[in-house]
């Protein structure tokens, strides 16, 4: 077989379909988003699905596995953690047809609201998990998750992470497993799948065994691989880490761990007594350690000097285990000293005029995980809080109880339409039922944009790009309660400032809905502006400076003193990038002087 | 002794747009087909906002880590001034440097809060001397019609590097990875490029 260079992300995929997966659901998260994408557009026997959030993708994957066919969830880290009502309990079940979730962990916090560790999961849910290093094990390993779920009747977690997700190594294909036709829903097996006390505290029994089984087949995995070279110094890794080790250390010897949980006791005892001194390096939580150490063995050195925060690299590893002989490089200019590039709204993005508008009314704005977070650095300063997907919603209900009605008018939340699908409907049912009167704004950019554009149940369109029905979230907020419920344009900035004051002043819940805002970057949805194209009179502009609190990648301040043609002096001018401009017209509305005007787009 | 000294790290860098990681990716394609082992990972996470893009490449007979370490860099690529500067901590005294002459201001230099770095080419030409190569990549692909294929022109500047590669085979990638109404164009980039390498010194 030909060798490929190909994606982490992309060789899961490809192994998905190879074992013969049936039903393949997630919800996009960086760095997991590629493998659902890639199902869908290259192996087309998958049935392949956008679930609203990572509960539901797990809930649908098992529900395939309980009728015999083969499936899989993929989610990142944090998606987990939605997903973990289902994880503990499917734990209990067993499975019928393999069910595999794939984790992906993001270490250093790329574009994630924290930097957990996701091998926590596997030692609570009491269920395996694998670690592949590179894309070729990324392959491999799926395909064996498959086997081994089946084999143990049990969930088994593959944790990816960014390094591992994101990389392109070289993978060589192995054999294709024709996908067996389903077994099908069989009621006789009630007692196995439905977890009433009586049938758990039989479960349970059986979920301990199938530890003990998995330890022992541990010690016989041949993905955990003991390379015995000179002993005097041996590592014990997984994943990214073991290569990042073999990189500075490739003359020592080396326990690379493919399984992550259960361990290999017998193979760990057997590398603690051939290797004199036994080093752990892992990436994020001593998470080896500290089962090695309850074992009894005392490494000669762990998270001792290994970071035990962000992602580690060969010369992190180098500088904390060689520490002298680490050749630090020479600095010839001070990274700190130049301007950093941070990400920024889109030029033309409809959450630039709203989170203005917001900005300028003062509000408090409880946030949520989307670009629009992006809102939060100066200049535009108008989201004050994010932490994970609906919680913006509930907080600003929770908040306002808390301050009663001096907060009437101060306080909001802002969530965009995915999110608000994923997490959101509970919390806005909850300020209804529970006499509430926050404001939820729901900015309606019609598809996932953060994650690079995926479908949701309020684009109208499948993971296939096949239509189907757009939810509707004016009816949506009838249905759970919300009287008031206002339609805003929000490139229209005086007047979406308008809508926003008198609905957060209302002393009873609101729904504010920004429509015909798609993403700029979104194709299928282009948005028609007036003029595509603004620039600034020289002439006129006074150098105020105001059109850059937008903080558009278009508009920027050139220095130099002298004074406009009406006679007021300035220190520079603003211009306007033509390369860059979409013609949002948000920037004319901000000038006071009349200074930015359409021009025709010369192309 | 350490077969990790074979291995040939190319750190690329730019800012989201300008095509770092197609370029990695006919890298990847070039030195796989003439029989290297290659890693290539990227940091682009929320590169499509106009955030930084880097890409670490490498070749040789077996690849351990996919991340290059940092002061280890042989050949940095940079598509943009400032994203050059920032990584020049990272190349190898010996390392080469292929810049390409285009400023791409970020949000702070855009709100006159910080000035964007003055000499770039100066400064590595002081620290590289007669290894920095700042290419015209922007007009040349200019003339060439579009702006777009500036990340090809740097691609046939670094292949200058590597004589012994057959040049086939980045052609061949180039066909592979672009759509076909764009490979004459791509086509005749990589040549510039590598001739904007032979009116150097």
């Amino acid at each position: 077989m030909k060798k490929q260079i190909m994606q982490g992300n992309a060789a899961i995929a490809r192994a998905a379909s190879d074992a013969g997966v049936k039903v393949a659901a997630a919800y996009p998260g960086t760095p997991s988003s590629e493998i659902l994408r890639d199902i869908a557009n290259t192996y087309p026997e998958i049935f392949s699905e956008w679930a609203p959030n990572e509960k539901v993708a797990l809930e649908v994957a098992s529900g395939a596995s309980f009728a015999g066919a083969r499936a899989l969830a993929c989610m990142k880290h944090v998606g987990l953690n939605v997903a973990a009502d289902p994880l503990m309990t499917l734990a209990y079940t067993g499975v019928k047809g393999g069910l595999v979730i794939l984790v992906a962990d993001d270490p250093y916090s790329h574009s994630s609201q924290n930097e957990q560790d996701s091998r926590h999961w596997t030692r609570f849910g009491k269920v395996p998990m694998l670690e592949p290093g590179d894309s070729q094990e990324c392959y491999d390993f799926v395909k064996i998750a498959f086997d081994l779920s089946e084999q143990f009747d049990s969930l088994v977690l593959v944790r990816s992470e960014t390094r591992v997700s994101h990389s392109d190594t070289v993978v060589e294909f192995g054999e294709r497993v024709e996908p067996a036709e389903p077994a099908g829903l069989d009621r006789k097996e009630w007692q196995k799948y439905v977890m009433v006390p009586m049938n758990v505290r039989a479960a349970r029994i059986k979920v301990e065994e199938r530890i003990r089984k998995l330890e022992a087949f541990a010690d016989e995995f041949k993905h955990n691989k003991m390379e015995l070279k000179d002993t005097k110094i041996g590592f014990i890794s997984s994943g990214v880490t073991y290569n990042y080790t073999k990189e500075i250390f490739p003359e020592w010897s080396s326990l690379k761990l493919g399984m992550v949980w259960p361990l290999p006791k017998k193979m760990i005892a057997e590398f603690f007594e051939k290797v004199e001194k036994v080093v752990i390096v892992e990436e994020l939580d001593p998470f080896f350690e500290t089962e090695i150490r309850a074992m009894g063995y005392k490494p000669f050195r762990g998270k001792d000097v290994i970071p035990v925060m962000y992602e580690l690299s060969p010369d992190i590893i180098e500088k904390a285990l060689k520490g002298n002989e680490y050749r630090e490089p020479e600095t010839r200019v001070k990274p700190e000293d130049l301007p950093r590039r941070p990400p920024n709204l889109c030029a033309g993005c409809s959450h630039r005029p709203l989170f203005y508008a917001l900005n300028r009314l003062g509000a408090f704005v409880f946030g949520d995980i989307g670009c629009y977070t992006l809102a939060a650095a100066p200049p535009l300063s108008a989201i004050h809080t994010t932490v994970c997907m609906g919680a913006g919603v509930a907080q600003a209900h929770g908040a306002m109880k808390a301050l009663g009605k001096e907060a009437l008018g101060k306080v909001c939340s802002v969530l965009g339409d995915s999110t608000f699908l994923h997490n959101g409907l509970t919390p806005l049912m909850d300020i209804v039922y529970n006499k509430g009167n926050a404001t939820t704004i729901v900015v309606d950019n019609r598809i996932t944009a953060m994650t690079g554009q995926q479908e949701h149940p309020g684009t109208g369109f499948t993971i296939k790009g096949e239509p189907t029905y757009m939810v509707d979230y004016e009816q949506i907020g009838r249905a759970l309660g919300v009287k008031s419920i206002r339609n805003v344009d929000p490139y229209n900035i005086a007047e979406t400032m308008e809508v926003l004051k008198e609905e957060m002043d209302k002393d009873e819940p609101s729904l504010v809905l920004c429509v015909d805002a798609p993403c700029v970057l979104l194709r299928r949805e282009k948005k028609q502006f007036e003029y595509t194209l603004y620039a600034i009179d020289e002439d006129k502009c006074r150098g105020c400076k105001i059109c850059l609190n937008i903080n558009c990648p278009a508009i920027s301040w050139h220095e130099g003193a002298g004074e406009s043609t009406d006679g007021h002096k300035r220190k520079g001018t603003v211009r306007i990038n033509p390369d860059q401009c979409v013609g949002c017209r948000v920037c004319q509305q901000l000038c006071k002087f009349e200074s930015i005007k359409p021009v025709k787009k010369s192309q | 002794m350490n077969e990790n000294e074979k291995v040939t790290n190319i750190f690329l860098s730019g800012v989201g747009g300008q095509g770092a990681i197609l370029a990695s990716n006919i890298l990847a394609e070039v030195f796989l087909n003439s029989g290297y082992d290659v890693k290539k990972a990227e940091v682009h996470g929320m590169a499509q906002r106009g955030g930084e893009v880097t890409t670490h490449f490498r070749f040789g007979k077996k690849v351990y880590s996919p991340l290059i370490k940092h002061g280890d860099v042989d050949f940095l690529v940079s598509f943009e001034l400032l994203e050059a500067i920032r990584y020049i901590n990272w190349v190898k005294p010996e390392g080469r440097v292929i810049i390409n002459n285009q400023m791409v201001f970020p949000p702070a230099v855009n709100l006159g809060l910080r000035e964007y770095p003055k000499d770039v080419g100066e400064t590595f030409k002081k620290y590289f001397k007669g290894n920095a190569y700042i290419i015209n990549g922007q007009d040349i692909a200019k003339n060439l019609g579009s702006l777009q294929s500036a990340n090809v022109v740097l691609v046939g500047a670094l292949s200058s590097f590597f004589p012994g590669l057959k040049e086939e085979l980045f052609l061949e990638a180039v066909k592979g990875l672009l759509a076909s109404k764009l490979h004459d164009l791509n086509i005749k980039a990589f040549y510039e490029g590598k001739k904007a390498m032979e009116r150097k010194d």
